[in-house]
């Protein structure tokens, strides 16, 4: 019994995060079904560029390489997919070209940090910059897609009140992101490659005397994290809004390494996060709608930006992240 | 000699990017002659109907907050932070400036003018303490702590100008300063880039000839010997921040006080993140921010003309911006030309660790 009251009072922080958000979505959601299902489920559309920019950033951190650049492969890859799928009339296509572009942005910043050996920061940073100059330079009014990606309801699932409505009555790109979780947790604790991508990250000289190359292992990750980072791009444009528009990302790229970081590099807790900074938009619609604070849009609609520096305040100091995170690597 | 070796990369990096920026614009069907002719009439030369003092004056005026947002990101350069919060600063500056602007009236101009303009540095810098505080006592990253304020100073300074300083109408914006608040020109060329330019020394003299400017640079070598030698590596990052965020808002105030007259929000879009391109541009060092500088001042003075007389979209020259970014701040070229060196890299302190 004094075990289960201590692990309670440990862990007495995200009961009670966990409780507030209950009751704060059955009360914004006048305790009925369809108000709480619509904010679950725009908690979940939220959180899916998050929960794929956390995945790329993590991808990068565990094998040594900060990421500043995710916004700018994002945003880059919500372009591609954009003018793609506008051009082909092909969402298929635009996912595919979104994906590609990110795996390229990623080799990119790879070749910066890795082989270069340049400042990460710096080299992601670039990334952003030229992001933006490039996108808003090519891009035209008067372009349009076929539509946005198909919805689909998975068989008897969907119909299960609130819940079932919210997870299995989704488009394509949120189902991926829900299965990259496990995937990705999976290859980083389960698997030789996961094993390796963290030895490079943790001790890279220690790794490569084992045999492991360090850059070979760098550029891979760099290039897998594109391609999730490219699939965050391509929900933007082709999922969530069925447009491209200048700065479209508009930060997400930046909370998502927040998302990362309270999540622990580690793709569940990510997914928590992700969960929880998607929720801080939601309730913001939702506000919105119900008209509260009308008046003064603006104090809503600081709240996510606000929850992520107390975030990362509250939590950073506490949590460690892989130990070469930052330091190009060369063999002496 | 010296000068001459650390110029040139940055010389070389420009040449590079306006050459691929002239494959661009051929590219998408314009002459690449004709745009860089207008870029130059448009910034310096001047055209038949706008005589060359006013072109000069408006790239100056364009070039005044990206000398102080530059030597913002320079400034915490040095003591390896990467203040990526210029854009919050300077908004907050402009804002607060434009506030005491016209709040105040009767006061004579040799008081009114510098308090606005202080007012709006201060709030600016107090701005830039908050990520310096987080990053001494939480060890969260000034990278991305800077960004979200910048977001959360858009919003603050959006509830500002339309419920607190808002002129009576519809437009949200606050109203226009009193004369006494204003800084002047002399005839086209504006007063306030002169401002810029001394602070570029004073920040010059600060980082090379005060033990605090040591203290500072030392802090950005090597964090761990600052700690050994007795320098507080808290209280350098936390006054750092503060000065860089000081540094910005005062570009924004500049502006307020000696160009748009008023504050009006979305007006100085962009202004922060320009500063980055010009800092790296620079190599961090003070001085060699002015001449960057000028040079974006001149390509974001220009954009109207260009596209007017050579049918290129003023984008081109964020895409030209960029690739100055890649040639200058990564090592793509230093690495082909100084094989044996690694004095021509630029770094920050690029940990999520705690300060």
């Amino acid at each position: 019994m004094s075990a289960l009251t201590s692990l309670l009072y440990q862990r007495r922080w995200w009961i009670f995060t966990v409780v507030a958000i209950i009751g704060f979505t059955l009360f914004t959601g006048e305790f009925k079904e369809a108000q709480t299902t619509a904010i679950l489920a725009s908690t979940l559309r939220q959180s899916t560029p998050l929960l794929l920019g956390a995945l790329c950033g993590m991808l990068g951190e565990r094998s040594g390489v900060i990421n500043i650049g995710i916004e700018g492969q994002m945003l880059m890859s919500a372009f591609t997919g954009f003018m793609v799928a506008a051009e082909t009339q092909s969402l298929l296509l635009g996912v595919l070209a979104g994906i590609a572009t990110g795996m390229l942005m990623g080799a990119s910043l790879a070749g910066l940090s890795v082989s270069l050996q340049g400042d990460q920061i710096i080299a992601g940073t670039v990334l952003n910059i030229a992001a933006l100059g490039v996108t808003s330079f090519f891009f035209q009014q008067g372009y349009t897609l076929p539509g946005k990606t198909p919805m689909v309801d998975l068989w008897f699932l969907s119909d299960i009140p609130v819940l079932g409505r919210v997870f299995f009555s989704n488009r394509p790109i949120t189902y991926l992101s829900l299965l990259l979780v496990p995937t990705v947790w999976y290859a980083l604790f389960r698997t030789t490659w996961g094993l390796r991508t963290r030895a490079v990250g943790e001790h890279p000289s220690a790794a490569e005397t084992v045999g492991i190359s360090v850059a070979k292992m760098r550029y891979l990750n760099l290039i897998l994290a594109g391609a999730i980072a490219g699939l965050a791009g391509a929900y933007l444009s082709l999922e969530a809004v069925g447009s491209f528009e200048r700065n479209m990302t508009n930060g997400k790229g930046f909370v998502a390494l927040a998302v990362m970081i309270f999540g622990r590099w580690n793709p569940v807790g990510a997914w928590g996060a992700a969960l929880l900074f998607g929720y801080t938009n939601a309730i913001q619609t939702q506000f919105q709608f119900r008209g509260w604070f009308t008046d003064h849009p603006q104090f809503v609609g600081m709240i996510p930006f606000v929850v992520t520096i107390i975030v990362l305040a509250g939590v950073v100091g506490r949590a460690r992240p892989p130990a070469a995170i930052g330091q190009p690597y060369s063999r002496e | 000699m010296k000068i001459f070796r650390s110029a040139f990369i940055p010389l070389l990096a420009v040449a590079l990017a306006l050459l691929a920026g002239a494959a661009l614009i051929a590219l998408s069907g314009a002459s690449p002659v004709d745009a860089y002719l207008a870029l130059l009439e448009g910034s310096f030369l001047g055209t038949e109907k706008v005589p060359w003092t006013e072109a000069l004056g408006r790239t100056l005026e364009k070039a005044t907050p990206l000398v102080m947002g530059g030597l913002a990101v320079a400034f915490a350069f040095k003591a390896g932070l990467f203040n990526i919060g210029g854009q919050g600063q300077l908004i907050i500056g402009a804002l607060v400036a434009g506030a005491v602007g016209y709040g105040f009236q009767g006061l004579p101009w040799i008081i009114h003018m510098p308090l606005a303009l202080l007012a709006g540095s201060i709030a600016g810098g107090l701005w830039g303490t908050i990520p310096g505080v987080l990053k001494a006592s939480r060890g969260a990253h000034e990278v991305i702590t800077t960004i979200m304020l910048n977001f959360v100073a858009i919003n603050l300074t959006d509830w500002f100008t339309s419920k607190v300083w808002r002129e009576p109408g519809i437009l949200a914006r606050t109203p226009k300063i009193e004369p006494s608040a204003e800084i002047p020109r002399w005839g086209n060329i504006p007063i306030g880039f002169f401002v810029a330019v001394a602070f570029a020394f004073l920040v010059w003299y600060l980082l090379q000839r005060t033990t605090f400017g040591f203290e500072i640079r030392t802090v950005g070598l090597n964090p761990n010997a600052a700690k050994y030698a007795g320098i507080s590596v808290k209280r350098i990052v936390v006054l750092t921040m503060t000065i860089s965020g000081f540094l910005a808002a005062m570009g924004g105030a500049i502006e307020t006080l000696g160009v748009v007259g008023r504050y009006e929000p979305g007006f100085n879009a962009g202004l922060g993140f320009n500063g980055i391109t010009v800092a790296l541009l620079a190599r961090t060092h003070p001085l060699a921010v002015i001449p960057a500088a000028i040079l974006i001042g001149a390509m974001e003075a220009s954009g109207a003309i260009m596209q007017f007389k050579a049918d290129v979209s003023p984008e081109i020259t964020d895409i030209i911006q960029a690739l100055m970014l890649l040639f200058v701040a990564t090592p793509i070229l230093v690495r082909w030309f100084f094989k044996d060196s690694d004095e021509n890299e630029l770094s920050v302190g690029s940990s999520w660790g705690s300060a």
